[in-house]
């Protein structure tokens, strides 16, 4: 490995830092809807394609990043208040696997109806104004966009740690997690609860989306890939941590960019590699607790 | 009616060859019976580990392929034997269900599915990438098996017809197999760890054990018919090891019927045909069965065989 300098090292960590950052947003709405609802949304990777989508195309249509930023989680969470109200809800208490097995029968649904929209082929991502190029960042240049993701993802998972852990609704949120059934005597409208929820994870999935859409290609396909690999940071994280599910995005976002710097053939194996590791030593996740796996 | 159901139910592999033996003849054309043949086997493999145990795996397209490209690979690099070729690819296929079993199990219930869904993509990147034995992103291509002779009498394996009942004796071994499977004492442990798994090891039954076993003969049977596809298309679509096609086992399962013996053959052979149909009207067929799925998922949980046993009120596990 001659040539192969600290910078480069550095580099790449940030990289992978960057990728991290999108799956830590995925598997952190996925945790939120698992947590509250005992749901795994297997549309999640259908609404992050949806919002990459929504955020291109407005994007293209109103000229402002800004405006598609704030619009496109709006309307992939629109999404998702449709979905809980009108398609999940009829589900509760049939067993857990419906809900999952609807989800996925949607996720095709969605990615027909995107290839209907906007074709098969998908949309040239675009680099939003003024974050295009790179940056000196003392040890190298960075693309710009990548530090803003960054810094992006950052602000949202404090906004939604904000939100949970300091407001009179997060309060509830942890609560009916707990024990939905002393919320519910307590007077508080549940399925109202639920709805928001599942609402609020749709919209993370959609910003994600446009978050990730001008780092990678948009096409009706791309949420498929990145459905495993967000299962692949749930089950590393725990299943329903939101600490866990940030650390382990970040950390499946390093592992990923490392192998493909040292082995790039093996890039995508590795974070399944990882999983199975964990599952080994740590059947429960890093940050999940004993048991409640069930 | 209802003495007819009874019937079927009490002598279902005898009624599943006879219905089979005729089911070309009323198919348009030999290719989609053979197809619905081996997906209905792939469907019913799966339906033991989900149906009868309760455990719903997005990873079993692993199998499927696996069976597939270790048969593939031992008659295009090795040249075996094809007959031989489908006892390697079942045994491959019952090795990854190991392996796959022994990491899955330790975790329950959604959890299972994330679970298999990622080790199931694992297998699918090992494939994609040793592209110089399995020809990598096209797939692996000319596995051809031509003529042969069954004791002395020569075979044409490329005429449909022929070919179709081949497989056909393959597939009702292996009907076979699952019947006695599910009337075994194992069968009854199955069902007793989806109904309740606690009190199954409660009752001194090695929960894990069990799940692990019916994990590899799932896989196994899941082998064959990835095996039998790999002969009937001449190629191996690398496709065939993604979790979509896990997904299609999944719904298949559930259109036609979860934890009923013909369910998830019904349910193989309306969706193949349905998309046969539907193809050739329209290109998205992704959203037809997307939301022909959701509608039985919310209103038709039972799937449609499971519908017409619970209309007539038989029970579905009579032997």
């Amino acid at each position: 490995m001659t040539g192969l300098s600290f910078e480069l090292l550095c580099m790449q960590l940030l990289t992978g830092v960057a990728l991290g950052s999108i799956y830590a947003l995925l598997a952190l709405g996925l945790c939120l809807i698992f947590g509250m609802l005992n749901v795994v949304n297997f549309a999640h990777g259908a609404f992050f394609m949806v919002g990459a989508f929504l955020g291109v195309y407005f994007l293209g249509i109103t000229g402002s990043f800004w405006f598609s930023l704030v619009l496109t989680p709006l309307l992939t969470g629109g999404i998702g208040l449709v979905t809980e109200r009108f398609l999940v809800r009829p589900l509760y208490g049939r067993g857990l696997d419906y809900p999952l097995l609807l989800t996925f029968g949607l996720s095709y649904v969605l990615i027909e109806v995107m290839r209907v929209t906007f074709g098969i082929e998908g949309l040239p991502s675009i680099t939003p104004e003024g974050l295009g190029g790179t940056v000196n960042v003392g040890i190298g240049y960075f693309p710009k966009y990548r530090l803003f993701l960054i810094a992006a993802t950052a602000v949202v998972i404090l906004g939604v740690w904000f939100f949970i852990q300091k407001t009179r609704y997060g309060l509830i949120i942890k609560a009916g997690a707990a024990d939905q059934e002393i919320v519910k005597v307590l007077g508080v409208d549940i399925a109202k609860v639920w709805l928001l929820v599942f609402g609020l994870g749709c919209a993370i999935a959609g910003l994600s989306g446009i978050l990730a859409s001008p780092t990678r290609s948009v096409n009706p396909e791309m949420g498929i890939p990145i459905l495993a690999e967000s299962f692949v940071v749930t089950v590393v994280g725990g299943m329903g941590s939101p600490v866990g599910a940030v650390v382990a995005g970040l950390l499946v976002g390093v592992v990923y960019s490392m192998t493909s710097l040292f082995f790039p053939d093996l890039a995508e194996l590795s974070i399944f590699v990882l999983m199975a590791v964990v599952l080994l030593i740590r059947p429960q996740g890093l940050f999940g607790k004993a048991g409640a796996m069930g | 009616m209802n003495s007819f159901f009874q019937l079927i139910a009490r002598h279902r592999v005898l009624a599943s060859t006879l219905f089979l033996a005729i089911f070309p003849f009323i198919m348009p054309y030999e290719a989609l019976a053979i197809n619905i043949l081996i997906f209905g086997l792939f469907a019913m493999g799966f339906n033991l580990l989900f149906g009868y145990m309760g455990l719903l795996s997005f990873g079993h397209a692993a199998f499927l392929g696996i069976g597939s490209y270790v048969t593939g690979i031992a008659i295009v690099h090795y040249g075996v034997p094809w007959g031989a070729a489908i006892l390697v690819g079942i045994i491959g296929a019952a090795i990854g269900g190991l392996i796959m079993g022994f990491l899955a199990i330790r975790t329950r219930g959604i959890y299972f599915s994330m679970v298999t869904l990622a080790l199931g993509q694992i297998v699918y990147y090992i494939f994609y990438k040793a592209e110089s034995l399995t020809g990598g992103e096209n797939g692996l291509r000319g596995v051809r098996v031509d003529e042969f002779n069954i004791l002395g009498i020569p075979v044409d394996f490329l005429n449909p017809l022929v070919k179709y009942y081949i497989i056909l004796f393959f597939v009702v071994i292996a009907i076979w197999l699952i019947s006695r499977i599910l009337s075994s004492p194992l069968g009854a442990v199955m069902e007793a760890i989806r109904e309740n798994e606690k009190r199954a090891a409660a009752c001194g039954f090695d929960v894990a054990r069990t799940k692990l076993l019916v994990f590899v003969l799932s896989a196994a049977i899941c082998g064959l018919a990835g095996s039998l596809r790999a002969l009937h298309l001449s190629i191996v679509p690398i496709d065939s090891l993604h979790y979509l096609q896990s997904g299609q086992a999944v719904m298949m399962s559930i259109l036609g019927g979860m934890g009923t013996f013909f369910g998830p053959f019904i349910g193989a052979a309306v969706m193949l045909y349905l998309e046969d149909v539907v193809t050739t009207f329209t290109k998205h067929w992704m959203a037809v069965v997307g939301l022909v799925f959701m509608f039985f998922v919310l209103f038709f949980p039972k799937g449609i065989w499971g519908t017409i046993l619970s209309k007539l009120q038989i029970n579905q596990d009579s032997k």
